[in-house]
């Protein structure tokens, strides 16, 4: 979190030099890592769970008049060897190696996702679901940790919400993303627009979705209120949607660590671990 | 290969070794008796946190016909490996008994026939696999608390356990499932005995299986034989109230 006052005159030798300033609270760093944990724990059983029935539909059941919108399996080529098969949309794609058909162990096993990115590494649904849960428990207290103190210290209103001058910047700050150019100097300080964009929409737009098309599967909460998975068109729609949006995470974690590699991976992680972030100096 | 393409291969192995410790770490971790206990804190908040929000008798969501699944797909046992089973089915099941005893006053037995002469409730119903599937199906049963009214559990009563027909390994364990007094008692808790209008089939757990909807499919044990009220399952099976909650699954499947 930023301190407004201490950075209101920065001493001009120290924004000529560089400087570090304290960029992210002792919470913040905290619920950060426990959710990175619990992402991937979360991503990894979900595809081992997905393997159960690695199958998607849209709609109430599985077993309609209308086709599977995503399914991975196995089937035999001509000389005999399994080969990965991977419909989308009634198109078919060979997907060895990764989908449908993948090596475990030095042999070739039919299995939707491959063993590297399923925890356990191996069919055990079981297993699996325990992960899942844990993980999905301590994503939501941690979750509700940091959204709590983000409201009460301010971090979410001063940090995380566009200002009116961010908004008039977006398309500056959309050609400084893809020429890989990074502020400097006071403006380093502060989270770009897209930036808070992204952040934003992972709190509070995807991170409940996946919350809520995960109650949307359970038969128990079903009954909260009859009709209520309808919501997502139904069941089998709040499973497939449930994945959708967990891609879509992995989507911006891809796109946060590669921001993070660019703009300096020592001086971000840093202040992800100790809180201090260096500011670079306006070039002169 | 050329030195260029060491500081390069060295990060692709490091990378590697710590996805492989990741893995080899959860893996190894999932194969202690300490650490799944830990995960199962996930079950116990599951359910609480449930029976919490929604009321004793909130109803799982009912369907039209127009949503039935064209066909209802069988899973698990698709035709019990055992004789006594095939000899009743050969039969129409017409000898086929449910013994109902435990900790109830009046031990009963019912037939077929006199189960499908008590007052029955028709539903169509979601079942949720646990493998992610599901399937829209139209039940006709007779409610659970009918029987339980006949045969009158006692107050220590706290368990239903569904003895089946089954055999589920060489040993002979056969199936068995359990559910708590307030699923018993719950509206859409029946003893089905018919699927989509014709006699349940073999392959969905003929002559009788039990629908409790609110939970997944593998609580709905098929082919029963024997209803039991017992206030502990830890002496049946391996203690933990089911077939697949032996296996390591969940005993609440309300997710």
């Amino acid at each position: 979190m930023l301190d407004a006052e201490s950075l209101a005159a920065p001493r001009p030798d120290r924004v000529a030099r560089g400087y570090l300033y304290q960029r992210h609270t002792l919470v913040v760093r905290i619920t950060h890592w426990i959710n990175a944990i619990a992402l991937a724990i979360l991503l990894m059983s979900g595809l081992n769970i997905f393997n159960a029935h690695p199958s998607l539909s849209w709609g109430r059941s599985s077993y309609s008049d209308r086709a599977p919108i995503f399914e991975t399996g196995a089937a035999a080529a001509a000389d005999g060897s399994l080969i990965g098969v991977t419909r989308v949309f009634n198109r078919n794609f060979d997907t060895t190696g990764v989908l449908g058909v993948s090596s475990a162990g030095g042999r070739q096993v039919v299995k939707g996702f491959p063993s590297w990115i399923t925890v356990p590494s191996f069919p055990w649904l079981a297993m699996a679901r325990h992960w899942h849960f844990f993980f999905a428990w301590l994503l939501v207290i941690n979750g509700c940790v940091y959204l709590a103190f983000s409201a009460f210290s301010r971090h979410l209103a001063h940090d995380l919400l566009p200002t009116r001058l961010d908004w008039r910047s977006v398309g500056r700050s959309i050609l400084d993303h893809v020429r890989f150019r990074h502020p400097t100097g006071v403006v380093a300080t502060r989270y770009n627009v897209l930036q808070k964009v992204a952040y934003l929409a992972v709190i509070f737009v995807l991170v409940p979705l996946m919350i809520v098309t995960g109650w949307a599967m359970s038969p128990r909460l079903d009954s909260l209120q009859p009709g209520w998975v309808e919501l997502f068109g139904g069941r089998q729609s709040a499973r497939t949607l449930h994945f959708v949006v967990a891609w879509a995470l992995v989507l911006f974690v891809l796109v946060h660590v590669f921001e993070v590699l660019v703009s300096g991976v020592w001086n971000n992680l840093r202040s992800m671990i100790t809180g201090r972030y260096r500011i670079p100096p306006d070039p002169t | 290969m050329d030195a260029g393409d060491s500081p390069r291969r060295l990060r692709r192995n490091l990378l590697a070794a710590i996805g492989g410790l990741w893995l080899g770490g959860c893996d190894a971790l999932s194969r202690t008796e300490w650490f799944p206990r830990i995960l199962r804190v996930g079950e116990g908040f599951n359910r609480r946190v449930q029976h919490t929000v929604t009321a004793r008798k909130s109803m799982a969501q009912e369907f039209s016909e127009s949503d039935l699944s064209p066909t209802f797909r069988s899973n698990g046992t698709a035709s019990p490996n055992d004789a006594i089973y095939q000899a009743l089915a050969r039969d129409g099941f017409s000898d086929w008994q449910l013994q109902v005893d435990g900790l109830v006053e009046q031990p009963l037995a019912f037939s077929l026939q006199v189960l499908r002469s008590m007052p029955g409730r028709t539903q169509i119903t979601r079942h949720d696999c646990v493998e992610g599937w599901s399937a829209i199906g139209k039940w006709k049963g007779v409610p659970l608390s009918e029987v339980l009214a006949l045969v009158r559990p006692t107050a220590a009563a706290r368990f239903v356990v569904f003895h089946c027909a089954d055999p589920m390994d060489q040993a002979g364990n056969r199936y068995y499932e359990s559910i708590d007094m307030e699923d018993a008692y719950h509206p859409q808790t029946i003893l089905a005995y018919e699927l989509n209008d014709a006699p349940l089939p073999i392959g969905n757990g003929a002559p009788l299986r039990v629908r409790i909807e609110r939970q997944l499919g593998y609580k709905m044990a098929k082919y029963i034989m024997r209803l039991q009220l017992v206030n502990s399952f830890a002496a049946i099976g391996q203690g933990r109230g089911g077939y697949w909650e032996d296996q390591g699954y969940d005993w609440y499947a309300g997710i």
